[in-house]
């Protein structure tokens, strides 16, 4: 791993509204602003910005690069109309996570892949090795700052900002008049769009959202917000070494497709059930908030496993985690401990996710 | 940044704990720089009534949403007295760090050691 750490183009910016920089993915990111309690409650109520700069932009072109990609991503690509965009997992040979993106079908001879920033080396190496002949890969990761744009007030912004233009659909891609790309999908659970400009454009239009009535958000309310809705995050929730069965993501995956990367150890645990499955667990009693890496324990004080995510959710007022579990303790309500500081406190497993949002 | 507080009428060590000694009683919280740092306490987990601490003991946790952190033992003595209002509210060691905020009372057992503690001029510079 390089020790160098990168920065983002809205550094400057962040630094001017006291933002507090922490490392994450190869990257120094702003964690939080003012308080990441006051930053949740803005997007679930508001709307936030998040610098999503750290973001890996890839671009693949080719007449039958669709296909291609088929091989490699678990959902169905040649399905999805141009203009449309889904999740979809790049797995190893063993049917093990490289990364969870997002792909969005720009036209019908290409596609832009949004990938996680610490695994845009390995992700472009793996697609270098693995897409046939014919297909072009740019990796356009430095060439675009990127902006997450969520909560109820989102649309209103972009309505503001861009009067002549409108959002595209859920889960859609356009491009606006000046350029931008404009991806309606998030990371909160809530309404929004990811918005893509030039990087050097990237804290102009930072500010431009925060005018427009934008809350700054930072890595903090990032996580709290994604885990109430049970959104995993790669390389604490899912990991080579993990399944997207295992991980509760198969309806990502299209197994009626002959032929992807990893397919057959996704058939077999399909078939079999999965041994473990990644668990929504609610703390039942009053305790500290659950993190990475507390164990967890049965009810009868048998060790189960780790939480792989935790929080305290700043919507629901309880401590949420998420751990891969054996498969007779992931039904939801098998009451389960969770061992903080070597207390045990009760806890219950659940259907995911924690928060339910009106569409 | 705001201007940090740091009462006159304190002694603090440099983990942030600050101690109020009256008698052979010492008050402990955390100060406003570390409250300011920390945000959003979100869970105080209290030391046990009657435990003895050493100096430099980890004694209580202060929670904010990211961290967990240790709360040092100013002093050696026997905690007695918690403060139950900050398991109630814990956000009472953000907006009242000093006063409603505080977290345990110590019987000091060894006063020697106040004068190893940090004046809250030493800290000023400490932190600043």
């Amino acid at each position: 791993m390089s020790e160098t750490v990168l920065h983002s183009p809205l550094e400057a910016a962040h630094l001017a509204l006291g933002a507090k920089l922490i490392p994450f993915g190869g990257w120094a990111m702003p964690v939080q602003y003012s308080s990441i309690l006051t930053e949740h409650a803005a997007v679930r109520e508001k709307a936030g910005v998040f610098d999503i700069s750290h973001m890996g932009q890839v671009f693949v072109t080719g007449a039958d690069h669709v296909a291609s990609l088929d091989t490699l991503l678990t959902n169905n690509l040649s399905q999805l109309p141009p203009g449309q965009g889904q999740y979809t997992i790049m797995l190893n040979e063993s049917g093990g996570v490289i990364d969870d993106l997002i792909a969005y079908r720009i036209s019908e001879t290409e596609t832009l892949l949004v990938i996680n920033a610490s695994m845009i080396a390995e992700d472009v190496a793996w697609m270098d090795k693995h897409l046939a002949p014919g297909c072009n890969l740019r990796n356009e990761s430095d060439a675009w700052a990127g902006l997450a744009i969520q909560g109820p007030d989102a649309a209103a912004i972009f309505a503001k900002l861009f009067p002549a233009e409108s959002l595209p659909p859920r889960n859609g891609i356009s491009k606006t008049a000046s350029g931008e790309i404009v991806c309606r999908t998030g990371y909160t659970g809530e309404d929004g769009y990811e918005f893509f400009c030039p990087a050097a454009e990237g804290s102009a239009w930072f500010t431009k959202f925060i005018e427009a009535g934008a809350t700054p958000c930072g890595l903090g309310a990032r996580d709290t917000l994604r885990l109430e809705m049970c959104f995993p995050l790669n390389g604490n929730d899912l990991s080579p070494a993990r399944s997207p069965i295992e991980a509760g993501l198969g309806f990502f995956c299209d197994l009626t497709k002959p032929h992807f990367i990893g397919r057959e150890t996704l058939v077999s645990q399909k078939a079999n059930g999965p041994e473990v499955k990644l668990t929504a667990i609610e703390l039942t009693e009053k305790g500290p908030p659950p993190r990475p890496h507390y164990p967890v324990l049965s009810a009868d004080g048998e060790t189960l496993g780790e939480l792989s995510s935790g929080v305290l959710s700043p919507t629901l007022g309880i401590g949420i985690a998420m751990a891969y579990l054996p498969a007779a303790f992931t039904k939801p309500a098998t009451p389960l401990l969770i061992d903080i500081r070597g207390r045990q406190f009760k806890a219950v497993s659940v259907k995911k996710p924690f928060l339910k949002i009106p569409k | 940044m705001s201007a940090t507080q740091i009462p006159a009428d304190l002694l603090f060590q440099s983990s942030h704990e600050w101690a109020r000694v009256e008698g052979d009683t010492a008050t402990v919280g955390i100060s406003d720089h570390a409250q300011s740092e920390l945000t959003d306490v979100v869970y105080v987990e209290l030391p046990q009534l009657g435990k003895t601490v050493d100096s430099g003991d980890p004694t209580a946790v202060v929670e904010s949403v990211k961290a967990a952190s240790d709360i040092y033992a100013p002093i050696s003595g026997e905690v007695i007295e918690v403060n139950p209002a900050v398991e109630a509210d814990p956000s009472l060691v953000n907006t009242d760090p000093y006063g409603a905020g505080w977290i345990f009372k110590l019987k000091v057992s060894k006063p020697d050691q106040l004068s190893g503690l940090l004046t809250p001029q030493a800290y000023g510079e400490l932190i600043g």
